[in-house]
């Protein structure tokens, strides 16, 4: 429990009379984030996740989806044993004997590219619409934020299924249906950070000083929305992520051609009963670490950028 | 009171309408009406027969008026593959979801609330922080994946719960449930703890933070001041400040429980909605889904009633119409 | 008044050379370094001084309030004779509430939004002795009655936010005088309240500590509020208690540099059409204070010997001053 008292506050935190090396917001929000072991350690997780799934294609040693390369007789082998041709399987294969470690990295490429990118078109048709609502203001802005309240009383997984119901199969389809569902909580994010800042004296003085709307918006308001829609976008990507995994496993999101992580654990789902668990358990831990760096990450930026907490 | 109740019931209504207008009018617009309501394998003579007696050669405000009236009088169409009314073949499976949804909902509370409040008055303990790990742990994991887990742990590999299906079911009180015999709870356990693991992290996450945050405030300092023992400041003072937030987000989450009950019913194959929902899409079984929806968005629209009213009874603060100053 | 006769008898409060500390991640902050005074029966002590000078810490050291960072470091609280400091936590919860309790500053913020106002009182009085609900019931709307408060019954069904500031605040005093403590720390229980209703509830406080024997402390920054209701003042600054002694005397006379200041700048004192004199500088940080007067760089009296820290002294009967300079007695404000 602290204090609520606001004595020892105001005198502890007065400047020593001598002036310090200055401190940029930036540097202090660095030495903020690495104050926490667990954070750092999931955020070097991450960039190495990220490492991994940018350079597959050089990185695994059998290319999973060239026929040529995979051997039908090395199926369902349990981790580190050897194939056919001598080489070791150290995660083991599947069900048609491709090797687990070349087709979780190929996985792993392609759910954190299309969580990635979700999140990315999210972010900015959600950004631009929050910030429309918030400067345009009156009927507009009614009309913006109760669409996006629509939007977010519905559950993601039911919107995600309508829109392939609806659109049908494909990866095109599953980024629509994962931007569809992420957008409207960075349009509410920025719409209501926008909106504080748009009571600063600072946006006051700008119009004072003639300055196009454009101006206002881009280079002043939306600077400042930045750190809430840092955090929203990290926890909304690692959502993205489960999203994808989630309707690849039941069979809705991306077709076998593009296999993600989810569609890996699908194709081991069989093979559950008969003990052969690997193929299901291992992109399973991968997926599991994926999110869990992102939700780490997320939620130590949240903790950082948040003033209202009192550390 | 009732003014406020008769507002939402036609804010509800509203809401409702809006959505049947876009699954109607999305459906017509990105797919072909016809293979809405007449089924594609169908010769082509009965296709055009089908479709002059079902009114789809009509300007489509009139067919939205056609399905409208339909619907309130029960007719959503008829499933291609069960071959019968759509609603039937949902309202069929209900039960057996609404069962699990609550199921998981009593789970998630009793487990997520003393663990949350555990945490939150106790920051700086080893359980503490096990605590909250394991709930980064639980928010993180993909339920589909968990699901996998559960069934290889507890029914292959220990062999203590069975692996899929629901059991017996027993009838109290006009409710039949196989929650009430105990065979129907061992077949219960898996899915409901599957579905449950998500929100129990959720609900320990919200309770510490409201426990943190309300320990700050000035009204436990007073209490302190007061002299009350520790028991009753954290049963009385905390817990009624805690749970308003936590019961509204509960609220509101159910709904989701019931959505998402789609991937558990997948894996445990739990004969309910979600299944039903998720065979439907594969197989293109279009009255099936647009039935499904309208009724999830139903479902979803009373329980968002059923939460503000909820919430109005829990904060005194919000109750209109009472003032004495 | 009963100060004569309460000197002979033993005081409710002494508190002695107290000092409570605040350890940050920034260093240590000295909020109360060195405080001492005692309280008699029946005595209403106004602890005076401005934002941070450490007299709400004060205040909740002697209940027993602090929380980490901070801790009691050393001193005595002395109630009744026995030594709060050192108490375990349990005998101090059975003491606050019950001989000694406190009011806040904020009535919006120290009753619970969700309870009832009967809840809030009931509870007091039920974890302090046993007795039935409607005796405490009873208990609760008499308390009301004395705080002047009509139509006590509707107003106990009442939540907070139902009630107005003064209502809430006049609620927050009965509840703190409900099991006739003997002790009560007023921690700037108007601050929040416009003046009129201040005046009333300063006059229904005073009448309840008159008539029941309690003694008081009332923290505050307001001189004027002081100057009507307490019967012996004491001044703070950045930690450390600079003046104390009886009420009128101490505004009439001020003694310390620091005490004249705060009083000249009250406009009151002033005459129409003259300047506001003010106490040029700024409140020293608490953090790791540098040795010597924690006033000397305000003061305009302030000599070399200001470096090392001033002793309590008596110029005058009754009072006590830390200056090694003070004003002479007949310097009137």
């Amino acid at each position: 429990m602290s204090l609520t008292d606001s004595d020892a506050k105001i005198d502890a935190r007065e400047p020593a009379t001598s002036l310090a090396a200055v401190e940029t917001p930036f540097s202090r929000f660095v030495a903020d984030y690495f104050e926490s072991r667990i954070a750092t350690g999931a955020l070097a997780v991450l960039v190495l996740i990220i490492c991994l799934a940018l350079l597959a294609p050089l990185l695994a040693p059998q290319n999973p989806y060239n026929l040529a390369e995979v051997d039908v007789l090395d199926s369902r082998l349990p981790p580190a044993s050897v194939g056919m041709a001598g080489y070791t399987y150290w995660l083991g294969t599947d069900g048609a004997g491709r090797d687990l470690l070349s087709a979780i990295l190929y996985g792993l490429r392609i759910s954190l590219l299309v969580g990635v990118a979700s999140c990315l078109i999210a972010t900015i048709i959600g950004a631009v619409i929050g910030l429309t609502a918030a400067y345009a203001g009156g009927r507009v802005e009614n009309l913006l934020m109760r669409l996006v309240d629509l939007q977010l009383s519905l559950p993601a997984i039911l919107i995600a299924l309508i829109l392939i119901a609806m659109l049908g199969k494909g990866v095109d389809k599953v980024i629509i249906a994962l931007v569809t569902v992420q957008w409207a909580y960075y349009a509410r994010t920025v719409r209501g950070t926008a909106l504080a800042e748009l009571n600063k004296e600072y946006v006051e003085a700008a119009r004072c000083l003639g300055f196009s709307h454009t101006r206002i918006v881009f280079k002043q308001i939306l600077p400042n929305c930045l750190p809430p829609l840092i955090v929203v976008a990290t926890i909304q990507a690692a959502h993205a992520i489960a999203l994808e995994a989630t309707l690849s496993f039941l069979g809705v999101g991306l077709p076998r051609t593009e296999p993600s992580l989810g569609l890996l654990i699908s194709n081991g789902f069989e093979y559950m009963l008969s003990g052969k668990y690997w193929i299901s358990f291992i992109p399973g831990v991968v997926l599991l670490i994926t999110i869990m760096a992102i939700n780490l990450v997320g939620d130590q930026l949240r903790d950082v950028l948040n003033p209202r907490l009192k550390r | 009171m009732t003014a406020y109740l008769l507002r939402r019931l036609m804010q509800t209504a509203v809401v409702v309408m809006v959505m049947s207008v876009i699954v109607f009018f999305g459906v017509h617009v990105i797919g072909d009406p016809v293979w809405l309501l007449v089924n594609p394998q169908m010769d082509q003579r009965d296709i055009e027969a089908a479709v002059r007696a079902l009114g789809l050669d009509r300007p489509i405000w009139e067919q939205y008026v056609y399905f409208v009236r339909g619907a309130l009088q029960g007719d959503l169409g008829r499933s291609f593959i069960f071959g019968e009314p759509a609603l039937t073949v949902i309202v069929q499976r209900m039960p057996a979801t609404l069962e699990l949804a609550v199921a998981a909902l009593v789970m998630a509370i009793v487990i997520g609330i003393p663990l949350g409040l555990y945490a939150g008055l106790k920051p700086q303990h080893a359980l503490s922080k096990i605590i909250m790990a394991g709930s980064i742990v639980g928010f993180s994991l993909p339920t589909f994946w968990v699901g996998l887990m559960l069934i290889m742990v507890f029914a292959v590999m220990l062999g203590w719960l069975p692996s899929t299906g629901r059991g017996p079911t027993a009838t109290y009180f006009g409710i039949t449930s196989s929650a009430f015999t105990l065979e129907g709870l061992r077949y219960l356990f898996l899915p409901a703890l599957n579905l449950a693991l998500l929100k129990i992290s959720l609900v320990i996450r919200l309770t510490r933070a409201g426990a943190r945050e309300s320990l700050q405030q000035d009204y436990i300092k007073f209490a302190r001041a007061k002299g009350l023992t520790h028991g009753r400041i954290v049963r009385v003072h905390l817990l009624k400040n805690i749970l308003i937030p936590v019961v509204t987000v509960l609220g509101l989450e159910f709904g989701n429980l019931i959505a998402f009950s789609v991937v558990t019913e997948t894996i445990f194959a739990w004969p309910g909605m979600g299944k039903l929902l998720i065979g439907a899409i594969q197989t293109l079984d279009r009255p099936v889904i647009v039935a499904h929806l309208i009724i999830i968005v139903l479902l979803f629209v009373v329980i968002n009633l059923v939460v503000d009213v909820l919430y109005t009874v829990l904060d005194p603060r919000v109750r209109v119409g009472r003032q004495t100053a | 008044m009963t100060a004569e006769a309460a000197t002979a008898k033993q005081p409710t409060l002494e508190v002695v050379d107290l000092k409570t500390h605040f350890f940050t991640k920034g260093g240590v902050v000295k909020a109360v370094d060195g405080v001492s005074f005692s309280i008699a029966p029946g005595e209403v002590l106004g602890l005076v001084g401005e934002s941070g000078c450490g007299k709400s810490m004060t205040g909740f050291s002697i209940i027993g309030l602090i929380d980490p960072p901070g801790r009691i470091v050393s001193g005595a609280v002395r109630f009744k004779g026995r030594d709060l400091a050192g108490l375990a936590e349990e005998e101090l919860r059975m003491l606050r509430g019950n001989r000694i309790s406190m009011i806040f500053q904020d009535p919006m913020m120290t009753l619970n939004p969700v309870l009832r106002i009967d809840t809030q009182m009931i509870e007091t009085i039920q974890a302090h002795r046993d007795c039935s609900r409607s005796v405490a019931l009873g208990l609760a709307r008499n308390g009301l009655v004395q705080m002047g408060i009509s139509s006590p019954e509707r107003r106990l069904r009442c939540y907070p936010h139902e009630l107005s500031g003064g209502m809430r605040q006049r609620v927050a005093i009965a509840i703190a005088f409900v099991n006739e403590p003997d002790l009560v720390i007023a921690d700037e229980p108007t601050t929040a309240l416009d003046v009129t209703i201040q005046a009333q509830i300063l006059h229904e406080a005073q009448q309840l500590c008159r008539t029941k024997g309690t003694a008081m402390i009332w923290i505050t920054h307001d001189l004027a509020v002081v100057s009507s209701l307490a019967d012996r003042v004491a001044v703070m600054y950045a930690g450390t208690l600079v003046e104390q002694g009886n009420a009128r005397d101490l505004i009439r006379a001020p003694l310390h540099p620091y005490t004249k200041g705060l009083l000249g700048s009250v406009p009151s004192a002033n005459r129409p059409g003259e300047r506001l004199t003010q106490i040029p500088g700024m409140t020293p940080s608490l953090l790791d204070p540098k040795p010597g007067c924690r006033f000397r760089m305000r003061c305009a009296r302030a000599a070399p010997e200001c470096n090392t820290s001033p002793v309590i002294s008596m110029p005058v009967p009754q009072r006590e001053v830390r200056c090694w300079r003070p004003l002479s007695a007949d310097q009137l404000v």
